[in-house]
């Protein structure tokens, strides 16, 4: 393309927009479905359930280390309908991108997202561009909408954990939000930090055909590992018990944290994972997550257990290093380095 | 999750000490824990449901962020209003309530030009890359960040940099552990005054900041063993600091010698730091501060020496802050009461009720390291 720069004409609706879709969005996104260019995507639906989902994408920056705003909007949607059991099969994409936004920028991103939906497995089907005056938004916001195939009843949700169950993760936690924290404040002097994002389906389908009867999915996404297990432990009405020493944190990761005041059980996972099932299933549904190079550091970290001993339901209760009990509550506010 | 040197948090470890605190404990042990880091340190690692039932931690007032006084958040938010100004600040003030509610965090959605900032010195870097606007950093903390602010105001001189100044609102921990003592000296806890432990005295012992200790070493600290009789035990972090710092003040206690311990000798030097001090010198003087919670204390906080007053927000925004009647706090709340020791946070009538963090309506549920605050976030059963 001869321009440089995304102007308000590329969003105008006319042939700029035209040549835009054409010549930068469609090479990365390509498929039949999208290619018919009419107004709404045509799919085929079949029988069953239908998961759905959808998420806005606002991160600065809009590329950091290990991803970037593009790749996180297919990962992240993609990953959300993965955790009701289902298998994606369609995204929408909108775009809000602020005038002037470089194309060389934008040829990058489009070209990661297309790299990350051929990976998932799933068609990227419609979507709209907005281009917005300068300052109206901050680079470029992306919206993306999923929908899948849900692959087996009942299908996990939140309110199924049940007394007794393992409480497993698929990887180390905390990586992305350290990532985009300190790439985003400049805080120089963590060389080798990387975002975790990536899509969990296949990961999640090979769970779903060879464990079976998996009670809670989720990905413990902003608010961290912390958060998403208090919301479980209320959804379900027990109590989440988790061993502080078996959570995976990489040692640069709560190197890192402890330089800064922060928490990595807080912090923003984009590639990983809890899952929660019977007890006896624990093993195998470790030795399935270990196969995919996602799930390589997948643990057990705890279990689930009825209210009672001075814990009320929907707490979640750690026990620490040194052999003591603490709750472990969920986020308020936004993880703020501290000051001492 | 692995600590970080994991023999710090070694259960074994842990547990021989405990059982050593089992033995020795002759009688019930209330100790204060002045650093808002310990008080953290001591939830986070679940130390309470641990050690015995006879021992008491009562946090102090030693989170600068809860003891950051409202009227110095109005003035704050008096910056935050005008439009030449960058407010460079640490990140855990932007929650702090000011008057009528109004935060940091909220004028900044509305509008004020607020940068969150890691050290000082990135406020200097502000104050280059923006020649035509005002930099105004936040200097907020005892005496660990103290030494800092007076780098970045040095610096600033040395650059000759116009557009840089500070709001001093630095506060020195040992003028207040002395306001806390002799107040409680002269006014000995009441039964009704202590439902939780109606045996007097409110405090038996310290533990005293590490960081703080750092800079400024055990000596200012010496009054509370020599005047007041109480044993102090500077000490670490990690659990295993924590529960030595608790044995060598009951041994203290047992043999009736009260002295000033360094447990954290890895960090802490007999003589502090006396560079730091010197800088911290040749910029500020003490003065009278106002602390939330505990109000007016003598010589307690900092404020920028007259010769370097080209750095001082007050002076160039012509700031008043000497006004406290204009903060209103909510009257029911407990935190003064907290941060002397008298009360345990569940004990106030708005803790957990209408005092949350995400609307605190005192000091201490302010920040994450406020006693109340890690009270209900970390405490079992409460």
């Amino acid at each position: 393309m001869s321009e440089d720069y995304l102007l308000l004409e590329h969003g105008s609706g006319g042939r700029a927009a035209q040549r835009l879709i054409r010549d930068l969005f469609l090479p990365h996104f390509a498929n039949p479905v999208l290619e018919r260019m009419d107004d709404a995507a045509y799919l085929e639906a079949g029988p069953g359930a239908l998961a759905m989902s959808t998420d806005g994408y606002t991160v600065d920056p809009v590329e950091f280390p290990g991803g970037d705003i593009g790749c996180l909007a297919v990962h992240g949607t993609v990953n959300d309908v993965s955790m009701l059991g289902a298998r994606p099969l369609y995204l929408s994409c909108a775009f809000i991108m602020e005038e002037g936004l470089p194309l060389s920028l934008l040829e990058r991103l489009a070209r990661s997202m297309g790299k990350a939906a051929r990976a998932a497995g799933v068609l990227i089907v419609t979507g709209d561009t907005k281009v917005v005056p300068r300052g109206a938004a901050d680079k470029i916001f992306i919206v993306s909408t999923g929908i899948g195939r849900i692959l087996a009843e009942p299908a996990p949700g939140g309110a199924r954990a049940a007394v007794g169950d393992a409480v497993l993760v698929s990887g180390q936690v905390g990586e992305h939000g350290l990532t985009i924290l300190t790439a985003r404040e400049g805080i120089r002097g963590f060389a080798g930090l990387r975002s975790d994002c990536a899509s969990l389906n296949h990961l999640v389908e090979a769970l779903i055909r060879e464990i079976g009867n998996i009670h809670v999915l989720r990905d413990p996404t902003r608010g961290g590992l912390a958060t998403a297990l208090g919301e479980i432990a209320v959804q379900s009405g027990t109590v989440c018990r988790v061993r502080e020493r078996d959570v995976p944190v990489r040692a640069e990761t709560a190197a890192a944290c402890s330089l800064l005041g922060l928490d990595p059980l807080y912090l923003a996972n984009e590639g990983k994972l809890i899952c929660i099932l019977p007890a006896a299933k624990a093993e195998a549904a470790l030795t399935v997550l270990r196969r995919f190079p996602e799930g390589r550091a997948a643990a057990c970290i705890g279990t689930i257990e009825a209210p009672g001993a001075g814990t009320r339901s929907g707490q979640t209760v750690l026990e620490t290093a040194p052999g003591g009990r603490r709750l472990l509550p969920i986020l308020e506010g936004e993880p703020l380095p501290r000051i001492c | 999750m692995q600590p970080i040197d994991p023999t710090f948090s070694d259960p074994e470890l842990c547990r021989g000490l405990l059982d050593r605190i089992e033995d020795e404990l002759d009688s019930p042990l209330r100790f204060m824990e002045v650093c808002g880091t310990h008080t953290t340190a001591i939830f986070r690692a679940g130390l309470p449901s641990l050690w015995s039932s006879r021992i008491t931690h009562i946090s102090g007032p030693g989170c600068p962020v809860c003891v950051t006084h409202s009227r110095e958040i109005a003035s704050c938010l008096e910056l935050a209003g005008k439009d030449e100004v960058i407010l460079a600040s640490f990140g855990d003030l932007m929650r702090i309530p000011g008057p009528k509610g109004m935060s940091l965090g909220r004028a900044r959605a509305k509008g004020a030009d607020l940068r969150i900032i890691y050290s000082p010195l990135e406020a200097l870097e502000l104050a280059v890359q923006n020649p035509k606007r005002a930099v105004v950093f936040l200097g907020v903390g005892f005496e660990t960040t103290a030494p800092a602010t007076a780098v970045a105001i040095c610096a600033a001189r040395q650059a000759k940099l116009e557009n840089f100044s500070v709001l001093c609102m630095h506060k020195l921990t040992p003028p207040a552990l002395r306001a806390l003592l002799r107040e409680a000296e002269q006014e000995p806890v009441k039964e009704e005054d202590a439902p939780s432990n109606p045996v007097a005295p409110i405090l038996d012992a310290f533990l005293l900041p590490g960081h703080v200790s750092t800079i400024l070493g055990p000596e200012p600290f010496r009054f509370i063993a020599d005047e007041y009789g109480k044993p102090g035990v500077i000490g670490g972090f990690e659990p295993t600091d924590i529960l030595q710092s608790l044995l060598l003040m009951i041994r203290m206690r047992k043999k009736g010698r009260a002295k000033i311990v360094n447990q954290y000798s890895r960090a802490v030097d007999a003589k502090g730091n006396a560079k730091a001090r010197a800088l911290m010198d040749e910029v500020f003087t003490a003065a009278d501060s106002l602390w939330r919670g505990l109000g007016l204390i003598p010589q307690s906080g900092l404020e920028i020496r007259a010769a370097y007053v080209d750095f001082d927000a007050r002076e160039r925004f012509s700031l008043d802050c000497s006004d406290p009647a204009s903060a209103l706090e909510n009257p029911a709340c407990k935190c003064g009461e907290v941060l002397r020791g008298r009360i345990s946070p569940r004990e106030c009538p708005l803790f957990a009720k209408v005092c949350v963090p995400e609307r605190p309506a005192g000091p201490c549920m302010v920040s994450s390291e406020g006693s109340c605050a890690a009270f209900f976030r970390y405490q079992i059963d409460f």
